[in-house]
C-alpha cells in the first residue's frame, strides 16, 4: 500500500514554469511520477517540462486533468496563496516545498487545512516519496529502494543520508515522509505515524527529528499504542539554546526543544534511539528480527 | 529581529497602548533635560538583552542632577556584552501591581496565543515553570482574531484588578493587531503597570518580528540594529547564508540544515569542539561555497575544515569548485577534510584528487573523526 501516495496519485505543480517548478517537475516525471499538470497563473494553454499543460488556476488544472495531489514550488510571498487555492480545490494531497515563509501565514494556512479533509505537508519539506511508486517532491530518487521501513522526518539531505545507509543495507522504504523545518507544519509526527501504524506494507518506522518545538514527544503517547518498532534520531545535541539553527523550527528556546527531552521522551515511549546515524540500519534490523 | 523597547513602544502606542511618554537619550545633559521637564524619571539601557535591570541598566533619578549622574553611568555600561548607546528616560512610574500580558507563537496549539498574568514583572519563564496557574493561556483563531469574549475568559481567569479589566480589552486588542501587522513572533508587556492612582501603563515592551516576513516589513527596516549580533552572523545574514558562530576548533560546512546539525554533533562525538554551523541550502553554486568558505576561515580559532556534502540537488562538482576557488583567493593554512557524496561525487572527488591539505572522507563520520584528529595534531 504505502502511504499517502502511489503509482497512481497523479500531480499538479504549482509554479511549473519557474526554474524550480520546471526542473523537479521534469526530475518527478523521470522517476515515474504522474505529473498531469501545472499551474503558473497567466500561462494557461502552455505546456512546460516536456509536455505537461500549464492551466491558470488549480481549479481548471484538476477539472482537466483529476489531478489529485499538488506540488507547490511557488516563493514564499505567494505560497500561502497557492496553499489556500489548492485546498479550495479540494486536493486531498499538498507539497509545500517553500522555504521562508512567515510564520503567521502558515499558522493561518495550516488552521484552514486542519478543518478540512485535505493535507498538507511542509512549509519548507523535501516532499514524499513511495519508492518504485512516486515521488512528490526533491529528493533524489536514485538512492531510495522499495520496502518495508516507513520513514518521518524534519531534515531533507539528513534524511537523504539516512535513506542511503538504509538502501545500502538491503533495507528498502515503504514510504518517506518529509515534514519540513519549520515551526508551525502543515503534517507532523502524530499525523504520520497512525497511517504506517495502520499500513500492511510498512513493518517499522525511522523518526528523524531535531531540536526546536515539542512534535517528538507530543507523538509519543500514540508510540506507547503502536504494534510496530519505531526508531529514533534527534539532531542537533550540540545545538546552543536561542540559536536558530538553519531550519525556522530548528531553536532550543528556554526549556523547550532541547534535544534530550526529545530523547528522554523518546527513550521513555520504548524508541530506540540511535546516538550516530551509521547505527540506524542494524536497529531496525534488530527490531524486526524482535517481532 | 528583535527590537528596542522604545522602538516597541513606539510603534504600540500607534495600537492605542498606553505608553508613557519618553525620550531617547543618547548624552547626559539630554537625560538632565529630560528629567527637568518630566520630574522624576526612569533611565533605562536600551540594549537587546534580557536582565537589563540586574545589571544596574535601569535606575530612577529623582532630580536632573541625579539623572544626568545615573545616565552618565549606564550610558557606556557593558550589559552581557554590549555596550550601552542609548537610554530610555521616563517619567518615573508609582507602581501598586504589575502584571504580564503577551502574545506569542504556540507551537503546540499551531496559532498564536496570548497569555496573562498577575505574576507582572518577573521572568514569565520562571512562572511557566514553578507556578502555570498564574499564567491564563488563550489560543486565537487565525481566522477570527482575538475575541472580546476570550479577553474577558483571560483577564478573569488571570484574576485580575477592576483597573487592569477594564482597560484590557482596548490593551489586548491593541497588543494583538500590533502583533499581526507588524509579522511578530512575539509582543510582550511585562510589566504593565498600575500605578497608585488607578492609571495602567506599558512599563516595558518586548517585540519580536519573524525573520521570514522581513520582505514584506520595509518599515522596519530602520529600526535593524545588528550590533547586538555576532559580526560573523551578521555578514553571513548580509549574504544570505545560515551561519551560527560557536566557540570551538573544527570549521563546518554542509548542505541542509538537519544534516549540518548532525555533523556538529559527530564533531562533539570524535572528541572535537565544532566552531560554527553553516547550511550552504539546496544547489548552491560555486560562489556561494567561496563565500561561506571565507565567512568560516574569518575565524581564527579554526584549525581544521571540515566540508560535508550529500547532493541531491546540490552537485558536488560545483562545491568543488567552490573550494578551489576558495583556496586560491583565501590563504588557507589549515588542513581540509572533505566528504562529497551524491550527485557528480565522481566529478567533484576529481577536481580536488590531489589538492595539497585536503583529505577526502568517504562518510560523514570519517570526515567528523579525521577532523577532530587533525584540529588536536594540527596535521
Amino acid at each position: 500500500m504505502s502511504i499517502l501516495i502511489d503509482q497512481n496519485t497523479r500531480v499538479v505543480v504549482q509554479g511549473i514554469t519557474g526554474r524550480e517548478g520546471e526542473f523537479h517537475a521534469r526530475q518527478m516525471l523521470a522517476y515515474g511520477t504522474k505529473v498531469v499538470a501545472g499551474v503558473t497563473p497567466g500561462k494557461g494553454g502552455q505546456s512546460a517540462a516536456d509536455g505537461v499543460p500549464v492551466f491558470n488556476t488549480v481549479r481548471e488544472a484538476v477539472s482537466a486533468t483529476e489531478a489529485g495531489a499538488a506540488c507547490i514550488f511557488v516563493p514564499p510571498r505567494a505560497a500561502p496563496d497557492a496553499a489556500l487555492e489548492a485546498l479550495d480545490a479540494n486536493l486531498p494531497i499538498v507539497v509545500l516545498i517553500t522555504e521562508g515563509i512567515p510564520t503567521n501565514d502558515m499558522i493561518l494556512v495550516v488552521n484552514e487545512y486542519r478543518k478540512s479533509s485535505s493535507r498538507l505537508i511542509g512549509g519548507n519539506c523535501p516532499g514524499v516519496i513511495s519508492p518504485g511508486k512516486s515521488k512528490i517532491g526533491i529528493m533524489p530518487g536514485q538512492i531510495h529502494k522499495p520496502g518495508r521501513i516507513g520513514l518521518v522526518s524534519r531534515s531533507g539531505t539528513l534524511t537523504y543520508e539516512i535513506v542511503k545507509l538504509l538502501t545500502d543495507e538491503g533495507i528498502g522504504q515503504s514510504t518517506v515522509v518529509g515534514i519540513g523545518g519549520d515551526p508551525i507544519p502543515g503534517t507532523t509526527f502524530i499525523d504520520v505515524l497512525p497511517l504506517f501504524e495502520a499500513d500492511d506494507e510498512t513493518d517499522a518506522v525511522v523518526l528523524v527529528g531535531e531540536i526546536g518545538g515539542s512534535d517528538e514527544e507530543d507523538a509519543m503517547e500514540f508510540v506507547k499504542t503502536m504494534s510496530k518498532p519505531v526508531i529514533g534520531f534527534i539532531s542537533g545535541r550540540t545545538a546552543p539554546p536561542g540559536k536558530r539553527m538553519g531550519h525556522a523550527g530548528a531553536i532550543i528556546s528556554g526549556k523547550s526543544g532541547t534535544p534530550q527531552a526529545k530523547v528522554d521522551a523518546l527513550n521513555a515511549a520504548g524508541v530506540r534511539v540511535a546516538d550516530t546515524i551509521r547505527d540506524i540500519p542494524g536497529f531496525v534490523r534488530e527490531a524486526l528480527d524482535r517481532k | 529581529m528583535k527590537l528596542h523597547e522604545h522602538q516597541a513602544k513606539e510603534l504600540l502606542r500607534d495600537y492605542g497602548l498606553p505608553v508613557p511618554l519618553g525620550v531617547v537619550c543618547l548624552s547626559p545633559p539630554e537625560a538632565r533635560k529630560a528629567c527637568e521637564a518630566m520630574g522624576p524619571v526612569v533611565i533605562k539601557a536600551q540594549v537587546l538583552v534580557g536582565g537589563r535591570g540586574k545589571a544596574g541598566g535601569v535606575k530612577v533619578a529623582r532630580n536632573p542632577d541625579e539623572a544626568e549622574m545615573i545616565a552618565g553611568n549606564i550610558l557606556g555600561m557593558d550589559i552581557k556584552g554590549l555596550t550601552v548607546g542609548k537610554v530610555l528616560v521616563e517619567p518615573a512610574l508609582e507602581i501598586a501591581d504589575e502584571i504580564y500580558v503577551g502574545v506569542t507563537t504556540d507551537r503546540a496549539g499551531r496559532c498564536n496565543s496570548l497569555m496573562i498574568s498577575a505574576a507582572g514583572g518577573v521572568d514569565i519563564e520562571q512562572v511557566a515553570e514553578e507556578t502555570p496557574e498564574k499564567i491564563a493561556r488563550i489560543r486565537i483563531n487565525p481566522a477570527l482574531g482575538l475575541r472580546d469574549f476570550q479577553v474577558r475568559q483571560a483577564v478573569f481567569q488571570a484574576g485580575l484588578r477592576p483597573e487592569v479589566i477594564a482597560a484590557a480589552p482596548k490593551i489586548l486588542q491593541g497588543l494583538y493587531k500590533a502583533y499581526i501587522a507588524l509579522d511578530a513572533n512575539l509582543a510582550e508587556i511585562n510589566p504593565l503597570v498600575v500605578t497608585s492612582d488607578g492609571q495602567v501603563i506599558a512599563a516595558d515592551a518586548k517585540i519580536v518580528i519573524d525573520e521570514n516576513a522581513e520582505f514584506r516589513q520595509s518599515a522596519l527596516e530602520k529600526y535593524k540594529d545588528t550590533s547586538a549580533d555576532d559580526p560573523l552572523e551578521a555578514k553571513a545574514k548580509e549574504i544570505g547564508l545560515n551561519y551560527v558562530r560557536l566557540f570551538g576548533t573544527v570549521g563546518i560546512m554542509g548542505n541542509g540544515a538537519g544534516l549540518v546539525m548532525t555533523a556538529l554533533d559527530e564533531v562533539k562525538r570524535a572528541g572535537a569542539e565544532p566552531a560554527n554551523f553553516l547550511d550552504i541550502g539546496g544547489g548552491a553554486k560555486a560562489d556561494i561555497v567561496t563565500a561561506g568558505l571565507g565567512l568560516i576561515l574569518s575565524d581564527a580559532n579554526i584549525t581544521v575544515l571540515m566540508i560535508n556534502i550529500f547532493g541531491g540537488i546540490t552537485r558536488c562538482d560545483e562545491v568543488a569548485r567552490g573550494i578551489v576557488a576558495a583556496r586560491k583567493t583565501l590563504d588557507i593554512r589549515i588542513p581540509q577534510v572533505v566528504r562529497l557524496t551524491g550527485t557528480n561525487e565522481e566529478e567533484g572527488r576529481e577536481i580536488l584528487r590531489g589538492a595539497d591539505g585536503i583529505t577526502p572522507a568517504g562518510t560523514m563520520e570519517e570526515a567528523a573523526s579525521t577532523a577532530a584528529r587533525l584540529a588536536s595534531t594540527g596535521r
